[in-house]
């Protein structure tokens, strides 16, 4: 496939936005053409490269979460990143779609907002500072809140906003967050019988992007997050790690709390 | 073109399903990623290089792509012990499992996890860039002869993969066999870097790393001619192949069957493409094929 990017573009950043306390938005230019919920691996010269979601064709937005983050958070306009990208498959849309996203996970379902693809947005933060992008998304269709401390919104989790709506009216359901989050929405679009219906945008720790290294690779059919992914549909992820456990930089598995610690997990007992 | 006559093969002391084995560090992370390529037509595969202690590997950018090959250095990430769990499910299966350590104690106790696992080891002497292990032994053929004798010692299979970055290739390679390897791969990467003009530094976080794909399949045809010269045990042979009529060369060449690694980038299902215009019922023995070349 020749379409897999080379060298690392060298992208300058032209404005930095705080959205949130912990979350920034760097703009650069030139932009990345690309599809809504492609990412890129983004390289911060000296320290690391990252994958990250692109929130526009010429914007990532940013948690600060480890090193290379954090020297990100250092970064003033002028300064050069370089961009392996776009990388991944993206959401697939079209009719009408539910997007849901919590914290920074909002960021990859920005640009289907943007493109005029999302008819409801159930966003959830844990606080109202937290909340990301809430103005544009309610210009461009119809929103509702959760947060964790119900200082907007609904107080509760972005699943309890799924009670409100009839998931049967919608052909694609768009999601991205933290995978606890995605978790329970999956198990709420199964319960429906409608997991064939979600789109959801998985994160994993990757090296290459170019499906090679294996980093991202998920059990137990091998897909990688990269290149099979970053977008998978909810059947493609039931009886799957999703959830279970994720992998750290050497490939060891690392657990995830349980979901339903009242509850034996039989499937994690390994 | 030739074809070769379908069905299983025995090389290097393991019975493959075909001459295409996955190449080690492509996607060999997980158990499930290895069952996938299994699945999708590898004869065999080889691990991701499995080392003494869990390792995280150098800091990105890992690998790039360049205008005929990759460039990476990866830095050896692994989990060490932790693999033993990945294996499980492979129980049975052509499995390779590549080592590496800095030293042979460290070798031979690697080996110790998987000696039920494996149904070879492939050495690791020939990463080019992780100081201390990998080519920074194997370029030393009293070294390479220790490491070997002493993965020998259980029982199981020794392949042992060679780097292409020395004078000549043939002594470390004679120094495997003298240590009872069962086989030699040839050839891991080939020394590279590129640097970023715009951020006038290296693209890779270390600087350096290995070249693989296209660019260098000639450098591998060399090296598995030459050590089909020098050595009486098999070559197996391991740089740029990505076609059919790249793995007769290469067996031409010497190799009595290939790994393959780079093009799985560019086609996961690589190994089915290959297979089905590599074999026919009525194709070639492959011993009649394997080393024509020299002829």
């Amino acid at each position: 496939m020749t379409d897999l990017p080379m060298m690392p573009v060298p992208v300058t950043i032209k404005a930095i936005v705080e959205e949130t306390p912990s979350i920034r938005t760097f703009y650069f230019d030139p932009g990345i053409p690309s599809s809504p919920g492609q990412f890129v691996m983004v390289w911060v010269p000296g320290v690391d490269e990252i994958p990250m979601a692109l929130s526009s064709t010429h914007s990532i937005t940013v948690q600060r979460v480890g090193d290379a983050t954090t020297a990100m958070f250092n970064l003033v306009v002028g300064d050069k990143l370089g961009i392996r990208g776009p990388l991944g498959n993206g959401f697939a849309v079209s009719g009408r779609t539910l997007a849901i996203g919590g914290g920074v996970g909002v960021a990859p379902l920005l640009n289907l907002v943007t493109a005029g693809q999302v008819s409801t947005f159930l966003l959830g933060a844990r606080t109202i500072a937290e909340l990301l992008f809430a103005p544009v998304i309610v210009s461009a269709c119809s929103l509702r809140i959760a947060t964790d401390d119900g200082t907007a919104g609904r107080q509760g989790f972005v699943t309890d906003l799924m009670d409100e709506i009839d998931l049967a009216d919608y052909d694609h359901i768009c999601v991205c967050g933290p995978e606890i989050m995605m978790v329970k929405v999956l198990e709420r679009l199964n319960k429906a019988g409608v997991a064939e219906r979600g789109q959801f945008s998985l994160h994993r720790y990757m090296k290459c992007g170019l499906g090679i290294c294996g980093s991202c690779s998920m059990d137990p059919r091998g897909l990688r997050v990269c290149r099979d992914g970053p977008v998978f549909t909810g059947i493609d992820l039931l009886e799957t790690e999703f959830g279970k456990y994720t992998r750290d930089a050497t490939g060891s598995r690392v657990h995830f709390p349980p979901l339903h610690p009242e509850k034996k997990d039989e499937k994690s007992g390994e | 073109m030739i074809t070769l006559q379908p069905g299983d093969i025995d090389v290097g002391g393991v019975t493959l399903r075909n001459h295409l084995l996955l190449a080690a560090g492509v996607l060999g992370t997980t158990g499930a990623s290895l069952q996938r390529l299994l699945k999708l037509g590898a004869g065999g595969v080889v691990t991701k290089s499995i080392g003494p202690e869990p390792n995280a590997g150098h800091h990105g950018p890992c690998l790039i792509r360049t205008e005929c090959g990759v460039l990476n250095a990866m830095g050896l990430p692994n989990p060490s012990k932790n693999f033993v769990e990945e294996l499980a499910p492979l129980k049975g299966e052509p499995v390779i499992v590549s080592i590496f350590g800095k030293d042979p104690e460290e070798f031979k106790e690697v080996a110790g996890w998987f000696a039920e696992h494996a149904k070879a080891f492939e050495l690791n002497v020939s990463c080019p860039h992780a100081a201390g292990y990998g080519a920074a032994i194997g370029t030393d053929p009293e070294t390479v002869l220790e490491c070997t004798r002493a993965v020998a010692s259980y029982g199981v299979p020794v392949w042992v993969k060679l780097t292409p970055n020395v004078t000549d290739i043939t002594t470390i390679g004679l120094a495997a066999e003298k240590g009872g390897a069962s086989a030699i791969v040839a050839i891991n990467t080939v020394r590279g870097m590129r640097i970023s003009t715009a951020m006038r530094r290296p693209v890779l976080g270390n600087r350096t790393g290995g070249l693989s794909g296209k660019a260098i399949f000639p450098v591998a045809v060399k090296c598995v001619w030459d050590l089909y010269a020098a050595c009486t045990i098999p070559v197996i042979g391991c740089g740029g192949v990505s076609t059919a009529e790249d793995v007769i060369e290469m067996m031409m060449a010497g190799a009595q069957a290939v790994e393959i690694g780079t093009a799985v980038m560019d086609d996961v299902r690589v190994f089915d493409r290959i297979a089905r215009i590599l074999y026919a019922k009525d194709g070639a023995d492959p011993a009649s094929i394997v080393g024509v070349a020299h002829d």
